[in-house]
């Protein structure tokens, strides 16, 4: 029993639990272990699992997002529209961009220098950014013109779409960035301790401001290629995902407390998510039944992450 | 010579107090420079705007005979000067090298120099003895190896200015050893060190010279310590002489008051059995780490007691909750007075009646009235300064805040018991005094009082019969007849007790 609660809950339990899940479904659930459905799922997981990069970075600096829904819709919507405008793709993507980062600003600015609190800073963005996606379409989806906006999402590489390549990427750069790079050390320094931090001389309003923009920024490409796959802009897109990310996030380990995190963490996280809506898919459960399952994974998460903290706690005294 | 470090007419205020006025006096290079004062003397002022955090309304800093304009941590760490704060400034999550590598990366381009973060960490951490890993996780490590991890931080910038604020509050003797060491070696290679502390025994074994604060002014500077009494310090502080800071009277001592029968926990290493009288002040004394907090924590119910039994006045306290101790007549004044004690953010009086006030709320209605009465009756009483009951506590000195945490205990007026932790840890000489008065007026009405301190000088000044605590068990005990300094420690070491058993 002891041994087995050092297992489930030590650096290592996340990956156990994952690799003990998935082996079983892949054993119960017909049709799990192919191809056809992997690659589903890990297409499934992409929004998630892009937004939930910076979402890392955000909780590890003890601060919170949830506003990125509305920035995946509203930029989907941007790149949609500015493509059809200029009849330049790659305009229209640039302008998706630079909208999420310019919310990510906002965000950051009115966070970290007029210190508000996040968690209201973002619920307010969420439903002002909301809002302009649905006037600026006049609550109705937009139409892709050019067509080869669609093979964002439909072209494939090495028989790998191309989204799911985007998401490994943003999967090794955002590894890279919180292990390997300033940036990520200052990051988890801020959460674990942003007196010490700012004392230390790190500059920890700028610091939160960035880690907003990026956040931004991120959504931004998350939004597009959702637009891409789903052949339009949907002023209704994404709602709900703040959860599903942040719910990823502390699923794979990233301490609501802060100064804590670690990619694969995250990655696990995201493909828990993944797996328990596509077996859900699989086995046609209802989609209301859905909510609940992904609402017990959530608890179960946070259960695990305050089960974990007051472990280690004990383990230092 | 000129002075390598000069304070030059510095003011500061916040709104509703000069923290310091007009404030000028210089420390040579390689000194060790004493920096004493009470509570709100405006030392800490005084640090916090040579760190750089906060600016001086008035005056200027010069270091080497510069001025120095700088407007931020970053700014001072890059003249050279580094603050060391009380409460440590570590992140615990990341390694010791990261810790010190912390607001300057080392870097190309974004990506952190993983060799460079550890090699040099690890060279100077050899340089200056100082036996941590520097790949470990500060969270791993004790207090004092902490500490040494914030200086190795301090000698990592080349520091030209380094200033501690209160370094041994939280140190054993033999860590506080090792930093005096340290401090040492710093001062060889020209290092200013501008040293704070309560402790006049330190200042005068380390410091070279030395300046007093009271009320924000300057109280006297001595540019050579050995030219002065520690009397003279005392009185310059304080502004009025202290002939004895302790005030020991004895006292009649009655029946057995609280009996503590073999007290077990998760980190006591033995159970603990020990009785106090009505009247008598027991005494705790051991190094951090001994088990006296961890013993405290289960006689009041705060961690879950394995087994063993305690007793006020034969009665039995409940084992597992803190407000069932309280009913049964048993309080604690935590050690960690701001984490444990104090509700940071309320006033004076919420902080006074928020046990009490179940005594004249039956109905979980608050009196206004009655709240602001007992918060008036025990500010007079205990003679708390404070400019109203309203005040927030934490704009109280630290002194005041244990007098205010005394006064929510006795407003329960069923007070049998008094369990007080680090009676007087940061809180200046005057305020002591009180403190320990109150204690001995306490005691003189019948109430039971353990103190626990990790000042020698302290338990023996006060109580009346001290149990030395080591490695989680109780070593020896001595009559106050019998208290000698060198015995006593001697039974708080680990050594001591192998011999013994």
């Amino acid at each position: 029993m002891q041994a087995l609660k050092k297992i489930l809950l030590g650096e290592q339990g996340l990956v156990v639990i994952f690799a003990l899940a998935f082996v079983i479904v892949s054993l119960f659930v017909p049709n799990f272990l192919t191809e056809r459905n992997m690659l589903g799922l890990l297409q499934s997981v992409v929004t998630i699992g892009i937004v939930a990069c910076t979402m890392m970075f955000c909780l590890a600096s003890r601060d919170f997002d949830l506003s990125v829904g509305s920035i995946v819709a509203f930029s989907g919507m941007v790149a949609v529209m500015a493509s059809n405008a200029t009849g330049s793709i790659l305009l229209g993507l640039l302008a998706a961009i630079a909208c999420g980062a310019v919310v990510g600003f906002i965000n950051g600015v009115v966070i970290a220098w007029f210190r508000i609190n996040a968690l209201i800073t973002t619920l307010a963005t969420m439903q002002i950014v909301r809002g302009f996606a649905l006037i600026s379409s006049d609550g109705r989806a937009v139409g892709i013109n050019d067509p080869a906006f669609y093979d964002l999402a439909l072209s494939r590489f090495l028989g790998v779409p191309t989204p799911v390549w985007v998401m490994g990427i943003f999967f090794v750069i955002f590894g890279f960035v919180l292990n390997r790079t300033v940036f990520g050390k200052n990051t988890l320094a801020i959460g674990g301790n942003p007196e010490a931090s700012r004392l230390a001389g790190v500059n920890v309003v700028t610091m939160r401001i960035w880690i907003f923009a990026l956040q931004g920024l991120v959504c931004g490409v998350a939004g597009i290629l959702l637009a891409s796959r789903i052949t339009s802009g949907q002023p209704n897109a994404a709602t709900g995902l703040e959860l599903s990310v942040i719910s990823a996030c502390v699923l794979g380990g990233v301490s609501l407390a802060g100064g804590r995190a670690a990619m694969t963490g995250v990655i696990v996280g995201v493909l828990i998510m993944g797996i328990a809506e596509n077996v859900m898919n699989l086995l046609n459960i209802q989609a209301f039944y859905q909510y609940v399952v992904r609402g017990i994974i959530l608890l179960i998460a946070v259960l695990l992450d305050n089960l974990r903290v007051s472990a280690a706690v004990r383990g230092r005294r | 010579m000129a002075d390598f470090l000069e304070f030059n007419g510095i003011s500061k205020g916040y709104p509703g107090v000069q923290a310091l006025s007009g404030v000028s006096f210089g420390v040579a290079r390689g000194a060790v420079h004493g920096l004493m004062g009470e509570n709100g003397a405006g030392k800490s002022t005084l640090i916090r705007l040579l760190s750089g955090d906060q600016q001086a309304d008035q005056g200027e800093i010069r270091i080497d005979g510069k001025v120095q304009a700088y407007t931020s941590v970053r700014d001072a760490f890059d003249a050279g000067v580094i603050v060391i704060h009380q409460e440590l400034q570590l992140v615990s999550e990341l390694t010791v090298a990261e810790n010190l590598w912390l607001g300057r990366f080392p870097a190309t381009a974004g990506t952190l120099d993983r060799k460079r973060l550890l090699s040099e960490v690890g060279e100077k951490l050899r340089d200056f003895g100082i036996d941590v890993s520097p790949s470990a996780k500060i969270a791993s490590l004790s207090i004092g190896e902490r500490q040494m991890v914030e200086i190795a931080k301090a000698v990592m910038l080349d520091a030209r200015v380094i200033a501690l604020d209160e370094p041994t509050s939280s140190l054993s003797s033999k860590e506080s050893e090792i930093l005096f060491s340290l401090i040492a070696r710093l001062k060889a290679r020209g290092t200013v060190i501008l040293y704070v502390s309560h402790r006049l025994d330190e200042i005068f074994r380390l410091c070279d010279s030395m300046t007093v604060l009271r009320d924000g002014k300057l109280a006297a500077h001595h540019p050579d310590i050995s030219q002065i009494t520690r009397d003279q310090v005392i009185s310059e502080m304080v502004g009025r002489e202290i002939s004895n800071v302790w005030g020991y009277q004895a006292r009649e001592l009655g029946q057995v008051r609280l009996k503590v029968e073999s007290l077990s926990g998760d980190r006591l290493a033995q159970p603990i059995s020990f009785e106090v009288r009505a009247g008598e002040i027991l005494g705790f004394f051991g190094l951090i780490g001994a088990g006296r907090s961890e013993m405290t924590r289960l006689l009041y119910g705060a961690d879950v007691r394995r087994a063993g039994q305690v007793t006020i006045d034969g009665k039995t306290v409940p084992a597992d909750s803190p407000p069932a101790a309280i009913r049964a007549g048993l309080v604690l004044c935590p050690e960690d007075r701001k984490h444990d004690g104090i509700v940071q953010g309320r006033s004076v009086e919420e902080n006074i009646s928020i046990s009490a006030r179940r005594l004249f709320s039956p109905l979980g209605l608050i009196r206004p009235k009655k709240e602001a009465e007992l918060a008036d009756r025990f500010i007079a009483r205990l003679k708390i300064r404070t400019p109203s009951r309203q005040q927030d506590i934490v704009n109280l000195s630290g002194g005041n805040q244990q007098k205010v945490i005394l006064g929510r205990w006795l407003a329960e007026e069923g007070v049998k018991v008094l369990v007080i932790d680090e009676p007087t840890r940061g809180i200046d000489v005057g305020a002591k005094s009180e403190i320990y008065a109150l204690l001995y007026d306490l005691a003189a009405t019948g109430m039971a009082i353990v103190v626990i301190s990790s000042e020698l000088p302290e338990v023996m000044g006060i109580t009346d019969r001290i149990q030395v605590m080591c490695g989680g068990r109780v070593t020896r005990e001595f009559q106050r007849a019998d208290y000698d300094e060198r015995t006593i420690l001697a039974a708080a070491f680990p050594d001591a007790t192998k011999g013994a058993a």
